[in-house]
């Protein structure tokens, strides 16, 4: 055990599993993560913050909604559509969901066929994960000026407790802007897949790091990261 | 066929060595669409909760538990954390429990608050 833990073979450290590898793997005075690339862990690292500045966020969204005196709005009604003259309660919001949904689908078998050197499939995959998402924020824009236009402000509104549209701007605005920057990260890595960057281990401009098509699935933890984010905002957010 | 294979696999890969490796995560494509089926078929279930205007704990229950199932299919597959070593994933989701500790807490403060609320600035003073 003790020359594992010394040892310059990380192979033989990374042997070990269970409890006794988490030990061996913290204590090797080597990298902790083993079969993990640098990029990946940084990705993990980056993923496990932003995870602790959306949970405030839904945080401080309960702590007011407690502590208000005022009735919270029914988000039932207030997200409710007129389809053919009948009222469809929260209908824009599931779509956005199955929306979402299907561009996480979409993107977990771009990252497989990446790993299969399929470079057409993997580009096509990413573009169409792209413009799922940018359907999503289109749906959000939509819904944003509906609210406004109900009257909604971050300091008031005509339906109960003046939090709900502090909560909701800010929640579903910091949310919306991590699905753009990943629609625009999505058409930057399917450019690069098209022109072939990974297959020819071309180097990246800003790292000058040979390009390998680990990059895609390490885009595909962030996009997949947004949409669990929305999990968590459709559930406490919307539905409770 | 290989998709049961490759879940089963997974349950009991603490005690195998890791599927990921060098070459990266691969997994066979069949799996990946299941998923996608599941995460399909638990959102229509939450929103059949808002639908059916199920009300109460009941409400609370079905939502939440709708929500860690979605949550845990697309961290586990999708994000390939079951494949991934033990130390990276407690890495990942050790950290964040935290937070529940930091929710209860605030919900003690927020109750307390709403108390201060009605008490001093209610109808009655």
């Amino acid at each position: 055990m003790a020359e594992h833990q010394v040892t310059r073979d990380e192979t033989a450290a990374a042997a070990t599993t269970g409890l006794r590898g988490v030990a061996a793997d913290w204590a090797s005075d080597q990298r902790t993560f083993k079969d993990v690339s640098w990029g990946k862990a940084m990705m993990w690292i980056f993923l496990v913050s932003d995870t602790f500045i959306f949970g405030i966020f839904l945080l401080s969204y309960m702590t007011a909604r407690i502590s208000t005196t005022e009735p919270w709005p029914d988000t039932g009604e207030i997200f409710a559509l007129t389809f053919f003259g009948q009222e469809i309660p929260m209908i824009l919001i599931a779509i956005m969901t199955f929306v979402l949904i299907s561009s996480s689908g979409t993107m977990a078998m771009a990252v497989n066929y990446g790993y299969r050197r399929d470079r057409a499939k993997t580009a096509l995959l990413l573009l169409i994960t792209a413009l799922f998402g940018a359907a999503f924020v289109g749906m959000q824009a939509f819904e944003w000026a509906k609210l406004i236009e109900d009257g909604v402000r971050p300091w008031g509104n005509p339906f109960g407790a003046a939090q709900f549209g502090s909560s909701f701007f800010m929640i579903t605005g910091f949310h919306g802007a991590h699905v753009s920057i990943g629609v625009l990260f999505l058409l930057i890595i399917a450019r690069k897949v098209w022109r072939g960057d990974f297959d020819h281990g071309r180097p990246g401009f800003f790292t000058s790091k040979k390009g390998k098509y680990e990059t895609v699935e390490i885009l595909g933890l962030y996009w997949h990261f947004v949409d669990l984010v929305w999990v968590f905002i459709f559930a406490f957010f919307y539905l409770l | 066929m290989n998709d049961s294979r490759a879940l089963s696999n997974s349950s009991g890969g603490q005690t195998q060595a890791p599927t990921a490796n060098a070459t990266g995560q691969q997994h066979p494509i069949g799996l990946y669409l299941k998923i996608w089926g599941w995460l399909f078929v638990l959102s229509v279930l939450s929103y059949m909760v808002e639908l059916f205007d199920v009300q109460g704990t009941a409400r609370w229950t079905l939502v939440i538990g709708f929500m860690l199932l979605k949550a845990g299919l697309i961290v586990s597959v999708f994000m390939h954390v079951v494949w991934e070593r033990l130390s990276l994933v407690y890495a990942i989701l050790v950290p964040p429990s935290v937070i529940l500790v930091f929710v209860f807490l605030m919900v003690l403060e927020g109750e307390y608050v709403a108390w201060t609320r009605i008490v001093f600035f209610g109808e009655g003073s």
